[in-house]
């Protein structure tokens, strides 16, 4: 019984009920067609969610402020520079990866030195950061739709036992982020300064190595979704991450995660994710046209986030 | 003397500094602008930015953010062009609903504790949905009369000039200089003493949202009167722009510090970024890093201005 009772407890709760619950109408609705395809698309897509709201969950850890708002322009960067260094030639996919993953370390050095040196919040210098990332894909890209090497498509879209296998690689990838959440001297740090940065700071943290790790790992996430993303959607687009920027955000909150900082869950993250790709593909079957969908997809959030939060106000 | 270049006289001229560099490289670059035409032509679109930057500068000042303004312009701007325009009594009654939904949308906030950030991102999609739904495809027709009030050509001065000097005018008197409005600011520098004084946090949450409502659908309808016709599309990244631009402006994320005059300096600033940008023959695909490169670079001065000031 006590168990039970801290189970109800657990702030990933929420995130997983709502997945739970919309894909059981979804599966109503439909009698039951489908319902394993949709799971399967929608363990793939969520999985594209988790990799970037991993990185944004730690930041936001940070305390009040602290958002990667460049993440959108850095997996369009990360996408579009490795898809043109490749060529679509299967050789180069370690160097492709690596340029990714080197991309999105840059984006997250510029990003800390901006915060560190211009002393500006982080969502102005990372908003900032970002038209120039922005633009510098768009110079790269020249509009053109590189191809992705066929050994990163078929690894994107393949399929074990019917489950994605780039599902089951960002469930360890996700197992990775809680061990490191939980169980190391930097996750605690992170906790401990989202709680209260000077306190962490008294007690001999090294806060400001800490947030430079933390927001180069968070755009080094970014580059490596906009690397797989890319190979998964048959190359780079400008606009591949645009939607990314809202949902980071909204998965790293509806699963459990305190925006105010010092308090975060990994397997909120998969919930979340999961549930804002199944209520899509509900409003979707149930044949809501775009504009419906997007109203009842931000009512929900919202929803969500008033069920969960709970708190009045303290004065 | 010393007193005139203090860092802080120099902080506050940071922002008009800023914009008449800008200006100035334009008119050297193309001397064509410096007309009344050219003049026009540079800064029609900076009056819809500077309504949407003081939407967002209203709740900056009481330590919130709204990420849903350019979805909520958007929705605006498509109800001008559609039922403002065909059915004038139903066109004012939702633009008067979406000022009160923001109000609630502040009540909400406030009364549940909740982070506005979230708030405002899942609201967001409601704007954005709701203008899908009122326009599903680009269109619609401006009503006469912001029409031919967006294209007015007073002698002399163009328009564009005067409205940005009315607006800043306006709201710097009332939010900066009348009773009401230290109060307002009262509650984004320190709301628990403004509590204790007897006000109302939940009011004056409410009246600063209702007020970036409003000058959100004034800024909706500026724009329309500009283009002509609409699209759900056509205002998204207003949400970046006006916080960029109350930023440059010289407006604080916390502490109820802003200022509605650099908030629309800032506005002319970053609309004049883009101009300047093709006027320099630099590749297109530069023009949005330019704005954040002229963030980043205003920002480092202000920096310089602070570390100064400091070593006082």
């Amino acid at each position: 019984m006590k168990r039970l009772a801290s189970l109800l407890k657990q702030p990933w709760l929420w995130a997983w009920g709502g997945a739970l619950a919309v894909w059981l109408a979804t599966a109503a609705y439909t009698q039951g067609q489908g319902s394993g395809q949709v799971l399967s698309a929608a363990l793939t897509f969520g999985a594209f969610f988790v990799i970037v709201a991993l990185g944004q969950m730690f930041v936001i850890t940070l305390g009040p402020g602290n958002v990667d708002l460049s993440i959108p322009a850095c997996m369009t960067l990360a996408g579009t520079v490795s898809m043109k260094a490749m060529e679509g030639s299967g050789a180069m996919l370690p160097i492709g990866l690596l340029l990714a993953l080197a991309v999105g370390l840059v984006v997250g050095g510029v990003n800390y030195t901006l915060i560190r040196l211009l002393r500006i919040p982080p969502i102005i210098a990372t908003l900032s950061s970002s038209f120039i990332f922005q633009s510098a894909a768009i110079w790269w890209n020249r509009g053109l739709r590189v191809k992705p090497p066929t050994a990163l498509a078929d690894f994107a879209t393949a399929k074990v036992a019917g489950i994605p296998v780039i599902a089951i690689a960002v469930i360890l990838l996700a197992a990775c982020g809680h061990v490191l959440l939980t169980r190391t001297v930097y996750g605690r740090s992170v906790v401990a300064i989202g709680q209260n940065m000077r306190a962490a700071h008294l007690a001999g943290i090294k806060v400001e190595r800490v947030r430079a790790a933390t927001y180069m790992m968070c755009a080094t996430l970014a580059g490596l979704c906009g690397f797989l993303l890319a190979g998964f959607s048959g190359g780079a687009a400008l606009n591949m991450g645009e939607e990314y920027l809202l949902s980071s955000i909204a998965v790293v909150v509806i699963g459990g995660t305190s925006v105010a900082g010092g308090f975060a869950n990994v397997p909120g993250l998969w919930g979340a994710a999961l549930f804002l790709f199944l209520l899509v593909t509900m409003l979707n079957t149930m044949g809501a046209g775009a504009g419906l969908r997007m109203v009842l997809t931000g009512l929900i959030i919202i929803g969500v986030i008033v069920a969960a939060s709970g708190g009045k106000r303290r004065t | 003397m010393s007193a005139l270049l203090s860092p802080r006289v120099l902080r506050g001229l940071l922002p008009p500094l800023s914009l008449a560099a800008l200006l100035i490289a334009i008119f050297w670059l193309q001397p064509r602008t410096m007309s009344y035409f050219g003049l026009n032509l540079l800064l029609n679109l900076a009056v819809p930015i500077a309504l949407a930057t003081i939407a967002q500068m209203f709740i900056l000042c009481v330590n919130e953010l709204d990420l849903s303004i350019g979805g909520f312009v958007s929705l605006v701007a498509c109800i001008t062009a559609t039922w403002l325009h065909d059915t004038p009594l139903l066109g004012i009654a939702a633009l008067v609903g979406l000022i009160v939904a923001y109000a609630l949308l502040g009540a909400l906030i406030h009364i549940r504790n909740l982070p506005s950030i979230v708030v405002t991102l899942g609201m967001s999609f409601v704007w954005l949905g709701l203008a899908v739904l009122v326009l599903p495809t680009p269109g619609g027709k401006a009503p006469e009369y912001i029409r031919s009030l967006m294209t007015l050509k007073p002698s002399l001065v163009p328009f564009p000039i005067i409205a940005s000097v009315v607006i800043a005018g306006v709201v710097h008197l009332f939010l900066m200089r009348s009773a009401v409005g230290t109060v307002l600011r009262g509650a984004g520098g320190n709301p628990r003493s403004l509590e204790r004084a007897g006000w109302s946090l939940l009011k004056i949450k409410m009246s600063m949202f209702a007020l970036a409502g409003f000058f959100g659908v004034l800024s909706g309808m500026a724009l329309v009167g500009l283009t002509t016709s609409a699209d759900a599309n056509i205002a998204l990244r207003y949400t970046l722009l006006s916080i960029a631009g109350v930023i440059l402006g010289g407006g604080e994320f916390v502490g109820g510090r802003v200022s509605p005059i650099g908030a629309v300096i800032g506005a002319m600033t970053l609309a004049l970024a883009g101009s300047f940008l093709s006027f320099l023959r630099l590749n297109p695909d530069w023009q949005i890093g330019a704005q954040g490169a002229i963030l980043i670079v205003v920002l480092a001065l202000r920096v310089l201005i602070s570390r100064s000031e400091a070593k006082r």
